[in-house]
């Protein structure tokens, strides 16, 4: 099932779902990277929410896909870590160093518009 | 290890498979919260190795008891090329596949008990262990 990628104003919007696939997740990196330049977006939220496992494939493809966005001149923000995903990912050794992480949504969407950000920080 | 259940791993999404069954069969054990998640993700890991090294294998997911403890076992079977250095492939950020050499490693420190038996040529065997409280 293809991930839905929405276009809010400048930002692109994606929500991933519990079962994500490698492939799915890997195919949403490409089609961001793509649709970034289309719609000259100048950030891009993944939201994961509903995602009860980042293993370390999927925070691998994730900062990969924050890198490869930027490279494109679009910040990402992930938002929407769970709590117990989150112990996990430290218990990993996993920080996903780099990228720009919102409690939920609409910190994310405030984060990309503050104006003279680095999301980064 | 009798009955449990077996997950056959030939494709990604048996990943999401595999882990989605053990997190279901962890929390009717009495697992919660954070350890579901760290179950899930262990079996994760060692699923994802299977499909990257080995091709195919199998994922077998049973409860077990210990002192009174119940627990979940995860043992990750194929007849893969297993593992020439498992010295080398349990230290963080060792990998030859595509991986940021985390997966293995990781797995161990999810877990409460992780061995490897690994022949090469002939596959490799994870067992896991997470008890309760």
């Amino acid at each position: 099932m293809p991930i839905p990628i929405l276009k809010q104003g400048n930002v692109l919007i994606a929500s991933v779902q519990a079962a994500l696939t490698d492939q799915e997740l890997l195919r949403l990196k490409d089609e961001l990277a793509d649709k970034v330049g289309r719609f000259r977006s100048r950030g891009v939220i993944i939201d994961v929410t509903s995602l009860d496992v980042m293993d370390s494939f999927a925070t691998r493809t994730l900062r990969s896909l924050a890198a490869a966005t930027r490279l494109r001149g679009a910040e990402t923000v992930i938002v929407g870590i769970q709590p117990d995903v989150a112990i996990t990912l430290v218990q990993l050794g996993l920080t996903l160093e780099g990228v720009a992480t919102a409690l939920d949504l609409e910190e994310g969407l405030d984060l990309l518009s503050r104006p003279a950000r680095d999301p980064r920080r | 290890m009798t009955g449990g259940t077996r997950v056959t791993i030939d494709r990604d999404v048996d990943i999401v498979t595999a882990r989605q069954i053990g997190r279901q069969m962890a929390a009717e054990a009495g697992f919660s919260g954070s350890d579901l998640t760290m179950i899930a993700t262990a079996i994760s890991e060692v699923a994802r190795n299977i499909v990257e090294y080995a091709k195919r294998g199998e994922v077998r997911l049973e409860t077990a008891s210990k002192h009174g403890r119940k627990g979940l076992v995860v043992v990750a079977n194929d007849d893969g090329p297993g593992i020439p250095d498992i010295e080398q492939a349990m230290q963080d950020g060792f990998s030859t596949g595509r991986s940021l050499g985390l997966g293995l490693p990781g797995a161990r420190r999810l877990m409460d008990e992780f061995e490897i038996v690994s022949e090469p040529g002939k596959g490799t065997t994870i067992t896991m262990r997470k008890w309760c409280g």
